[in-house]
């Protein structure tokens, strides 16, 4: 045969060895790191190796960082009312003041921790109520899942925004934690009836039927057989619901269906709105707290892009 | 094995039939399994042969309690499968285990061997920590994975296919079953590996005295297995005798359709005569 | 063209002609593999041949390469691809088409499950027949084809749900056939299959071949079903071709056309007739290298009873050995007496 080319060129290229070399045992990693640990390891390097994830994560740290650090940061206390009313970007306010005279760039700041926290907490708590119900219902056909489902659907079939704004009415006056708990009522079903559809295809799974042959419960079954195949499924519901989260909760401030006193990004467009922003001249007051809910919420999508691969071990390695 | 009565570790499958009612109205119910029954003893291969649709998986599933006949009865010494309520299957199952068709679907890929192992270990024996962990080894060298150590922290897709499908089969084994279903286990296997596998099966019932039911499609491996065999056609036993006597003279049309089906290459009856010499061997400096 | 060996009397001409293919796999993340590493390969004109291995072993690949179906992931590095008299290699778009068009087909595995739901078999033939402007009346050529395939013309009205597997896989067959291909890749058409619809599918594919004339690639990992079907045995282990031999009498002694590469050899001895007095069969210890370090010698070393040490040192070139080739550093020492008349 004639010069041989590719991989068959750069083995016969390399001095002669001994035997070829086979793949070397990988280090068993799994027996050194605790579970949870080796799970959150697993999610943080997969999301990290794709670039829309990677910036995702970047901008989702720096937001949080800004909230950690907003005492710090921020050159004024956010509730402090005694500048000049209205005032234009300046040096002593980069971003002007507000119609109450609050420094906007301390509201900015501090806001952050607002959309952040109901971000995480309404997201959290609808992605957890999601998981139970769709794998208590996915898992079990019959009684349980039909009246889950029916539930499940009839939450679907409302629209979620009037919802919202009816329940945060009736329960007006109780600020952010009232927002978070209507979020949460309004945002879980979907991410429940995803679960629950892929729990009933992984129930059918041969996986599945050998651990019932040896001898596991029903919750362990659940818990750690079924949920862990759905990572990807669970992380991309909950960055899901949190960017619900977040534009929930700005719309309800928005509207003023919140408390308007908090400091959030949505009260800032509520009092922008209510003291004429716009027509004073005022845009930056709209813009900038409109470009950090956006910023958010495009961040948790980013990371959301780079979830895919998080159920699948093989996706790193050859197939 | 003398015909006395069934001892409490025989496994007695008694004109067992399977009608699936009909799905819609109008459609004839479907016979699935009709007047099946063998017995299996201790130490026993039995062998189930037939194409997909004859009845061969349903029965599978009838004697593994996942299913009931709705005619006849199946048994398990004094144990009556086909009226074993939901909670009783768990206790069934320590006596009755199954190995599984596709080694690539039966493995949780998140699990690693030892965990895989562990489970049934800790469920059926209650064994501490310590001692769960040593019959993880332990099963790990029954069923030729060794070193334990090598093996016990790897993840399914660290393994090749008959690897996998020896976790699977030390799964079976971890509770110490008296009767292993054995279904299609090594035809996903490519068939460089099926003969340990097979080999692994013929050893496990000699030594630990294991009943076993050997489902398949494949003759070349039923006849390696077992000693009787049962060939199903549309739910019936069509013929049924001692392995190499059915395969040497089947009475049944459908049998010997099966048999010709069959493509064998096979280098000592077909081409070669008495003078060729056995196929070359390993001389002594074998690296 | 240059002739295939110019010692045999009237070479066919080939209508396939691949030299020195490489294919690399490159997963968006985790190592490069080589699926196929330096296969080159001619098959005659109206030619059956087979191509075997363990799973694993490149052969998918290698039908994939040769009909120009790699997809990425998988993408030919290296090497050249003739079809009658053209070089396709790097042909893209209208101009693939235009070859495939009565060139090349491939009837896959799951060939029976990629069949359009919603659509009936008409449809499917429609849809070929659209795709490669092919003109003329489509239902009689469609009814033409099923019956060809032994299905009846009332199928073409059917759902594939309507079907079964068997029929399915027909179908499959027929669809491919639809443009009159000169070579066409079957890969693994009856794994999926039970064992008597099988035998009767492949008996269908045989009686195809030998009317119509086509040239046939069967790929698969069962060795039985390929010297049963068969003009000739390629038989891949780790992305190279090691053995390359006639059907008849590749299960008889080395001398006599019997299988030379201790692979082949083995790989026999993992089948035997249940109907013998006496069985036995053997696996192969031991699994497949790892296709992302291609070895430094003959990839088979680690599982070979024969290796020597040189085998560690270079990798076998497929090199003529009596009525066929092997890629073996002993095989090509040990078979070398005289009975090799016809060897270069």
């Amino acid at each position: 045969m004639t010069a041989p080319v590719g991989p068959a060129a750069a083995s016969t290229g390399t001095a002669p060895a001994g035997p070829p070399p086979l793949a070397s045992p990988t280090p068993p990693l799994a027996a050194v790191l605790p579970r949870p640990a080796l799970v959150a390891g697993r999610v943080l390097a997969t999301l990290w190796a794709d670039r829309k994830a990677r910036i995702g994560l970047i901008v989702l740290a720096a937001l949080i960082g800004v909230a950690l650090l907003a005492p710090v940061i921020s050159p004024f206390p956010p509730g402090d009312a005694n500048f000049a009313r209205s005032l234009s970007p300046s040096g002593a306010h980069l971003l002007g003041t507000t119609g109450s005279g609050q420094d906007a760039l301390s509201q900015l700041l501090w806001g952050a921790r607002v959309s952040l926290l109901v971000g995480f907490v309404a997201g959290a708590a609808a992605s957890v109520i999601a998981i139970v119900v769709g794998l208590v219902a996915g898992y079990l056909p019959g009684a349980a899942d039909e009246v889950l489902m029916f539930v499940t659907n009839l939450t679907l079939a409302i629209p979620a925004l009037p919802l919202m704004i009816v329940l945060a009415v009736y329960l007006s006056g109780g600020g952010v934690k009232v927002i978070v708990l209507v979020i949460i009522v309004t945002s879980w079903a979907t991410g429940a009836r995803v679960i629950r559809s892929q729990t009933a295809t992984l129930r059918t799974r041969d996986f599945i039927a050998l651990a019932q042959f040896g001898g596991e419960r029903l919750h362990r079954i659940v818990f750690r057989e079924v949920l862990p195949n759905m990572t990807s499924l669970v992380t991309a519901n909950f960055f899901a619901a949190a960017t619900a989260a977040v534009l929930g909760e700005a719309g309800l401030e928005f509207l003023g269906l919140g408390n308007p006193t908090t400091v959030s990004w949505g009260t800032m467009l509520y009092w922008a709105q209510n003291s004429g922003a716009l027509l004073t001249g005022q845009w930056v007051l709209i813009l900038a707290p409109g470009l950090a809910i956006a910023l958010l919420a495009a961040a948790f999508s980013l990371i959301n892009f780079g979830v895919d691969a998080l159920s699948n071990p093989r996706l790193r390695e050859k197939s | 094995m003398p015909a006395d009565a069934p001892t409490n570790n025989t496994l007695t499958v008694e004109k067992a039939g399977k009608v699936y009612r009909a799905r819609r109205r109008g459609e004839a119910p479907v016979t699935a399994l009709d007047d099946v029954s063998l017995t299996l003893r201790p130490g026993d291969a039995v062998g189930l042969v037939g194409a997909s649709g004859s009845g061969k998986s349903t029965l599978a599933r009838l004697i593994t309690g996942l299913d009931r006949p709705t005619s006849g009865t199946i048994s398990f010494g004094p144990l009556r499968v086909d009226r074993l309520p939901r909670r009783g299957l768990r206790g069934f199952r320590k006596h009755v285990q199954m190995v599984f068709q596709d080694p690539y679907a039966a493995l949780n890929p998140l699990h690693t061997v030892g965990y895989t192992l562990s489970r049934p270990v800790a469920n059926y024996l209650r064994l501490g920590h310590q001692a769960t962990a040593n019959r993880v080894d332990e099963l790990l060298d029954t069923v030729g994975l060794t070193p334990a150590a090598q093996f016990r922290d790897k993840l399914p897709h660290q393994l090749s296919g008959g690897q996998r499908q020896r976790v699977v089969i030390a799964h079976a084994l971890a509770c110490e079953p008296r009767v292993i279903v054995a279904d299609e286990p090594v035809s996903m296997l490519d068939v460089s590996l099926r003969a340990g596998v097979l080999r692994l099966l013929e050893r496990l019932r000699h030594e630990q005295r294991i009943g076993m039911l050997y489902i398949t499609h494949d003759l070349l491996s039923a006849r390696l297995v077992t000693d009787e065999l049962l060939v199903l056609h549309d739910g019936r036993v069509v013929e049924r005798g001692p392995t190499k006597q059915v395969l040497q003279h089947p009475s049944d049309p459908y049998t010997r359709q099966l048999l010709a089906a069959l493509p064998t290459p096979t280098p000592t009856s077909r081409s070669r005569s008495g003078r060729s010499n056995p196929p070359p061997t390993a001389p002594g400096d074998t690296p | 063209m240059t002739r295939a060996n110019p010692q045999r009397p009237i070479p066919p001409e080939p209508i396939l002609r691949a030299k020195g293919l490489n294919v690399v796999y490159e997963p968006a993340r985790g190592a490069r593999i080589w699926p196929v590493r330096d296969v080159s390969l001619e098959l005659a004109e109206g030619e059956f041949a087979g191509l075997v291995g363990e799973s694993g072993c490149g052969k998918s690949t290698l039908g994939y390469a040769l009909t120009r179906m790699l997809r990425p992931p998988a993408k030919l590095e290296s090497g050249s691809i003739w079809f009658g008299g053209t070089d396709i290699t790097a042909l893209e778009g209208e101009e693939l088409r235009r070859h495939r068009r009565g060139g090349f087909a491939l009837v896959l595995q799951s060939g029976m499950n990629a069949l359009n739901p919603v659509r009936t078999v008409e449809g499917h033939f429609a849809d070929v027949f659209r795709a490669h402007r092919r003109a003329g009346p489509h239902a009689t050529l469609a009814q033409e084809l099923l019956d060809r395939v032994h299905l009846p013309a009332a199928t073409l009205r059917r759902y594939p749900h309507e079907l079964s597997g068997g029929m399915r896989q027909r179908v499959a067959i027929a669809v491919a056939l639809a443009l009159g291909p000169r070579l066409v890749v079957f890969d693994e058409p009856t794994t999926a299959l039970d064992v008597i619809v099988q035998g009767a599918v492949m008996d269908t594919i045989r009686e195809l071949q030998r009317d119509a004339g086509f040239t046939a690639l069967l790929i698969s990992h069962d060795l039985g079903l390929v010297l049963e079907a068969t003009d000739r045995v390629l038989v891949m282990y780790a992305g190279r071709i090691v053995e390359d031999r006639p059907s008849a009498g590749l299960t008889g002694d080395p001398g006599a056309g019997g299988a030379r590469h201790p692979y082949t050899r083995a790989l026999l001895r993992c089948y035997g007739d249940p109907r013998a007095d006496e069985v036995h069969i053997e696996g192969i210890p031991g699994s497949p290298p790892d296709l992302s370090q291609p070895p430094g010698g003959c990839p088979y070393v680690p599982r070979c009873p024969l290796a020597e040490p040189v085998c560690g040192q270079s990798d076998p070139d497929l090199t003529r050995r009596g009525n066929g080739a092997t890629a073996c550093h002993v095989a090509a020492r040990e078979a070398e007496p005289a009975k090799d008349h016809d060897a270069g």
